[in-house]
């Protein structure tokens, strides 16, 4: 069996304000008088492991805040995880050479979900995408249009179009631009962050094509970070739901959607809009995602949850398999 | 039936120095008392400019050109600013997609509300004090008495979108505009809202225009539909009549690229190209360029074609003929 394209291990992500001289000395004051400082580090992302097989489509699933962008940032390798390892073929990419890092770094890129402010206004679309392969050495002499070209085309853009600037452009266009610029410098793992929620309904269609297509054409690897469950439903082989900076269930799709395990999961199902539903009262689980600042003791998700039991506010349940592929991360499995 | 409010061959235009943008062209639609109609569309249908002309809020350069919108045998269009100020957050009230267009920054949340109230409203500001709590507590803020004193940064998205609700339903509103108002919500915070919503126009009899390019959301929410393309409704009928059986192929697409609509991993069903601008639009129908249907009679205006009693498009090749 070949390792895994990306592996992580008890990869944490924790953001704090940096203390200046003066913030140490008043902290360290406070201690030093019997008080205890605030605390102000956010863990983004806490403890996750995560395995995507080479060929994969992986849903990321979770409400705002929920650390999923952090997750996804971590994986592309533009943010280094606080605690953890990120491994790129088996290899922890902290271990690796600067030259194999580099390599590595460019296998797995990332698109965003605005396709406003991803793309530098003051560059015109040839620079915008063929600039990272330029530098890396990746066209062959005199071959730049021919290259460039041929991204754009793939991308579903004119290659009249390259002398272009980013506001000449509608949004889904853009984001054409970005998975042009993406696709550019040859990855085989794509980071999609919310990459068609700023896209109305039909151009939304178009880009999902797009993927999909891409993906049988280049043997594309996915995450695919969102929080409409219709697309991630859509495309996904397997679906990851997280709560507060924690994964809370893992299955494949068809599993999540048919005989989901997680009550947060379960209620975030029930609250999905469907085409399907006609006139019908809307019910909510009530309250709001707490503050990852100040995040529950125990499970994340027990003072929302209608089944939670003592046990619940005390104990963090780990993420276990409940059956084949399908793991879940409550203490009512037991 | 009882309109609530009537809007008759209603024309928005907007005179820019690159020609005069048709955002609204020849719109036409009621909603009766306690139902709630979904305008579909995506950006640039016009869908949000219907909404702002009907309360009164489109600037320069746009401009109402024609048309009347009615309400208690008033045309709005017609009142002068003092009137309509006088209906405005009374009897007709909007609630945005962003609550900070309703919220202001440096006010407090009381003080904008009693403000609210003490402008249509002759009470003590006591009275309109305990008003405001009452109205929060409904909205499900939680201790409603405390966060009466909080700034809107205070809040998070989804309770400032709840104060703003709070303050659009403070006079009991005939009508109230909504537009996008859960598009930035989590799906949790937005199955709330419209819990909240559905529970007031019922109780209250609101009529409710709910604006949206989300099917999915007024698919359960919405009695009737109207979809705009290009500043026109092009199908306006019953919800489950216009979502089962679609008859104008805009209406179709839309549907069927929603990926729940498709085979799990296949190719979505798509609509060629995109939206066409405003300021070019083609003669005829405007959908044409994009439609698989289209002949040389599209480049003539498209009728009104009766579906069914309350189902009717605007199309010269219909999807389909569907016997009532």
């Amino acid at each position: 069996m070949t390792a895994p394209i990306i592996e992580l291990r008890g990869v944490s992500k924790r953001f704090g304000p940096a203390y200046d001289a003066a913030a140490r000395i008043t902290r360290g004051l406070t201690r030093r008088f019997g008080g205890a400082p605030k605390n102000e580090t956010v863990r983004a992302v806490d403890t996750v492991d995560l395995t995507v097989a080479r060929g994969e489509v992986v849903g990321l699933v979770g409400e705002s805040g929920c650390g999923k962008s952090t997750l996804g940032r971590m994986v592309a390798g533009i943010m280094p995880p606080s605690d953890g390892q990120v491994l790129f073929e088996g290899r922890d990419i902290a271990t690796l050479s600067a030259h194999e890092a580099k390599t590595a770094k460019l296998k797995v890129q990332m698109i965003f979900q605005d396709p406003y402010a991803s793309l530098n206004p003051r560059l015109r679309v040839a620079e915008i995408v063929g600039e990272a392969p330029r530098i890396h050495g990746m066209i062959p002499h005199g071959e730049f249009d021919t290259y460039l070209d041929a991204q754009l085309r793939r991308a579903g853009l004119d290659p009249a179009y390259k002398r272009r600037y980013p506001h000449q452009f509608s949004g889904g266009q853009r984001q054409r631009i970005g998975i042009a610029r993406a696709l550019a410098v040859q990855p085989e793992f794509l980071v999609c962050d919310e990459a068609v929620a700023a896209l109305d309904v039909s151009i939304q269609a178009q880009i999902l094509n797009l993927f999909m297509d891409l993906r049988r054409e280049l043997d594309l690897t996915y995450l695919f970070i969102s929080h409409d469950l219709g697309v991630v439903e859509h495309l996904s082989d397997r679906v990851l739901i997280m709560y507060l900076g924690r994964i809370v269930e893992s299955a494949p799709t068809e599993a999540v959607f048919t005989h989901a395990n997680h009550p947060y999961t379960r209620a975030l199902l029930s609250e999905v809009p469907r085409i399907e539903a006609r006139k019908r009262r809307f019910t909510a689980i009530t309250g709001e995602i707490p503050s990852p600042l100040n995040p529950p003791t125990g499970c994340h998700f027990h003072p929302r949850c209608p089944f939670a039991m003592a046990r619940c506010s005390v104990e963090s349940p780990a993420l276990r398999e409940i059956a084949a592929g399908h793991r879940s991360a409550c203490h009512l499995n037991d | 039936m009882n309109a609530t409010i009537e809007v008759r061959n209603l024309r928005t235009h907007f005179f820019t120095r690159a020609g005069v943008l048709k955002a609204v062209d020849d719109v036409s639609f009621s909603v009766a008392r306690g139902q709630v109609l979904g305008l579909v569309g995506e950006s640039g249908s016009g869908k949000s400019v219907t909404g702002f002309s009907i309360i009164g809020l489109v600037d320069p350069p746009g401009r109402v050109v024609g048309g009347s919108i009615l309400y208690q045998g008033r045309d709005l269009a017609k009142l002068s600013e003092r009137e309509m100020r006088s209906l405005r957050g009374d009897r007709i009230a909007m609630i945005f997609q962003d609550p900070m267009m309703t919220l202001n920054p440096v006010l407090r949340v009381d003080t904008q509300m009693i403000e609210a109230i003490q402008a249509h409203a002759k009470v003590s500001r006591a009275e309109a004090r305990t008003r405001s709590r009452d109205a929060l507590g409904m909205v499900g803020i939680p201790s409603p008495e405390e966060r009466l004193e909080s700034y809107p940064h205070q809040f998070s998205g989804g309770m400032r979108q709840r104060v703003a609700i709070a303050i659009a339903l403070l006079h009991n509103p005939d009508l109230l505009i909504a537009d996008e108002p859960t598009t930035a919500l989590d799906v949790t915070i937005q199955a709330q809202i419209l819990a909240e919503v559905q529970k007031l126009a019922a109780d209250y009899g609101t009529a409710l225009i709910w604006i949206t390019h989300d099917l999915s959301v007024i698919a359960g929410l919405a009695d009737r539909i109207a979809v705009m393309y290009a500043g026109r409704i092009v199908e306006f009928g019953e919800a489950a009549s216009v979502l089962d059986s679609p008859v104008h192929p805009y209406t179709n697409g839309l549907i069927g690229s929603v990926p729940s609509r498709n085979k799990r991993g296949e190719r979505l069903r798509q609509i060629p190209g995109m939206t066409p601008s405003l300021l070019t639009l083609p003669p005829g129908c405007a959908f044409r360029t994009r439609c698989a249907r289209a002949d040389a009679t599209c480049e003539q205006e498209p009728p009104e074609g009766t579906v069914s009693p309350d189902h009717v498009a605007r199309c010269f090749h219909p999807m389909i003929a569907v016997p009532a």
